[in-house]
């Protein structure tokens, strides 16, 4: 495991890029948490981690200003959360694209940049506009980074699953975030995508000065890139390094029952009594089988 | 007075029989013969209007997958038109207001983004349409007399178009096409990618609505033109067509316009030398494109994994 990076003698950074503070939301009248108070510094690799059906999506979703607090505040690139949108390049829960849809990945793409634009994109004017000209090598470059530039005029329901995650992050990428909200990026992916795109994440986060906030609830494949984990348990939070986090006394404390983290041979962390999740995936997972 | 139309429509209809418009088998002689009648030019001119509106708002209706509402508007201007024949009212208003409204009742169905109560909104479509069909029924048996009508509600005629109705055909397709035009790029967007849309503040639920209004439009539109049962003719087969052969939206929306447009004129001119319903032909000419298109992508990709295949094994037989 790297040391946390935000130790290192960094120059100041302007502010938190996100900053939960006693934060509480209720969804139809039931507390999903309360009093979570999470801080992601500007450029770092944050993950916020938690067993499922613990409100992880809906932390992102009060980040991004789609579901309104019931107590406390959340800051999000120096303003309230929901003002910053262009700002903040998002990839939601897994999306599952039909694999009938005719259309590639780099429309798909495309529409990261311009998608919420009234009126029809005029023919020829990506190549005539400067304005337009400059989106479409945005589009090619953020297409580039991700590594996508073989399959992107491929219709974007015949590509792999780890394929369409690239292009979803290219997706957000397009118009330069300073902030990368990604909702389980790695979910139902093959375990060599999930390295593949963790370590793309991360390259991302360094190399772009991007910071991102990532939900998983394995952390084992983003582990080594990982500067601050926030740890979600049912009723509160835990945020801090990870070398902070995620050790039995304070998962212990979090759950409120005896956790064990324990070491394996390979320096894979396992958690261990954690409680099970409550069985209530709503909002998770399309109900049609996925095609890949 | 539209009735009467209607009735004087069949009678031309037989009229029409085989023998009245015979082909001479060159083009130029038999388009000019063609456009001698007036009735011939506005049913050209109508269906060049349906053609466009249609291609268009069935591209998106075929990308949305949201055939089977489109199917339910185009039944429920039969039930339209029939009531405004009883009522004595104008038929395109009979096609305009019912279609509209049910578009509104689909859009307040719930449907959710992800997907999961696509179900519960077929359940609510399929039920609007039984009984949109059934009043359809009962209108044409309170009216009583119009049996030949009711063959061009349903399977469409060209041959009772006036010049006004043309003009009520432009204007609505103006309008259309313009409130498509705004909603386009937005549309396209919450269709493929809903969730992303709605986070960065595309209102899909309205989009959705609107969409759906436009629809209704649309298929008022060609109702009048293939009767209510062959609305798909010109609204799925083109765009379902041009998106078998390409994955490029705008060469694809391009491509829809330009097989819909193409199947509506062949479909009329073929019509007119001919004693069988327009419905019919431009149905068969979508029919061959579509059947067209798909054999044509299911070779190349044959030809495709079939070179695929050739390549290694010839590497495996080289000593």
């Amino acid at each position: 495991m790297r040391e946390p990076r935000h130790s290192d003698p960094d120059p100041p950074r302007p502010a938190d890029a996100v900053r939960f503070e006693h934060a509480a939301v209720q969804v139809g009248g039931r507390t999903i948490w309360s009093d979570v108070n999470i801080s992601v510094p500007s450029g770092e690799f944050c993950a916020v981690l938690g067993p499922n059906g613990v409100g992880k999506s809906t932390l992102v979703k009060a980040a991004l200003g789609l579901v309104p607090l019931s107590a406390g505040s959340v800051t999000v690139l120096g303003q309230p959360a929901g003002q910053s949108g262009r700002r903040i390049g998002y990839l939601p829960q897994r999306r599952s694209f039909d694999p009938g849809l005719r259309v590639r990945g780099i429309d798909v793409v495309r529409l990261g940049s311009d998608g919420e634009r009234w009126g029809v994109p005029l023919p020829f004017a990506d190549r005539l506009l400067p304005s337009r000209r400059a989106a479409r090598e945005r589009v090619a470059e953020a297409i580039e980074v991700v590594g996508a530039t073989a399959f992107a005029g491929r219709p974007i329901g015949q590509v792999s699953g780890g394929e369409q995650q690239r292009l979803l992050i290219a997706q957000a990428l397009v118009r330069r975030p300073s902030l990368l909200v990604l909702d389980e990026p790695l979910d139902s992916l093959d375990l060599p995508s999930q390295t593949a795109v963790a370590a793309l994440i991360a390259r991302i986060c360094r190399e772009h000065g991007v910071t991102v906030m990532l939900v998983a609830h394995d952390v084992n494949p983003i582990l080594p890139y990982l500067n601050r984990v926030a740890y979600l348990a049912r009723g509160g939070a835990v945020c801090g390094t990870p070398a902070e986090v995620i050790t039995s006394p304070t998962l212990t404390a979090l759950y409120g029952t005896p956790v064990e983290v324990l070491r394996a041979s390979d320096g894979r962390l396992v958690v261990v009594g954690e409680p099970e999740a409550p069985a209530r995936h709503t909002d998770r997972h399309g109900d049609q089988a996925r095609p890949w | 007075m539209v009735s009467a139309d209607l009735a004087g429509a069949a009678g031309r209809w037989l009229a029409s029989a085989p023998g009245s418009a015979v082909p001479t088998w060159n083009l130029v002689s038999d388009i000019r013969q063609m456009l001698m009648f007036p009735f011939m030019v506005h049913a050209l001119r109508a269906g060049t209007i349906v053609a466009v509106t249609a291609g268009a708002l069935g591209w998106f209706m075929v990308l949305r997958r949201q055939s089977f509402a489109g199917h339910t508007l185009a039944i429920v201007s039969f039930p339209g038109a029939a009531g405004a024949i009883l009522l004595g009212v104008s038929v395109s208003i009979g096609y305009f207001a019912v279609t509209i409204a049910a578009a509104l009742v689909i859009a307040a169905a719930p449907r959710s983004i992800g997907g999961r109560a696509r179900s519960s909104e077929s359940a609510i479509i399929g039920t609007v349409q039984a009984f949109a069909l059934a009043c359809g029924a009962l209108f044409v048996s309170l009216f009583g007399g119009f049996l030949n009508g009711v063959t061009d509600l349903l399977f469409g005629s060209f041959l009772g178009i006036s010049s006004g109705q043309v003009l009520v055909l432009l204007a609505a397709a103006v309008v259309t096409l313009a409130l498509l035009a705004l909603i386009a790029r937005p549309l396209f967007f919450a269709t493929v990618d809903p969730d992303v849309a709605a986070a960065r503040g595309v209102p899909v639920r309205l989009l959705s609505a609107v969409f759906l209004v436009l629809l209704g439009c649309a298929t008022a539109e060609v109702s009048q033109i293939t009767g209510a049962l062959l609305v798909f003719a010109l609204l799925v087969m083109p765009a379902a067509t041009a998106q078998r052969l390409t994955a490029r939206p705008a060469l694809s929306f391009t491509l829809t316009i330009a097989i819909a447009l193409a199947t509506a004129w062949l479909g009329l001119g073929v019509a007119f030398f001919s004693a069988y319903p327009v419905g019919f032909y431009i149905t068969t000419f979508g029919f061959a494109g579509f059947v067209l298109a798909s054999a044509w992508r299911e070779g190349g990709r044959l030809v495709r994994r079939r070179a695929r295949r050739r390549t290694p094994s010839a590497v495996v037989a080289a000593p």
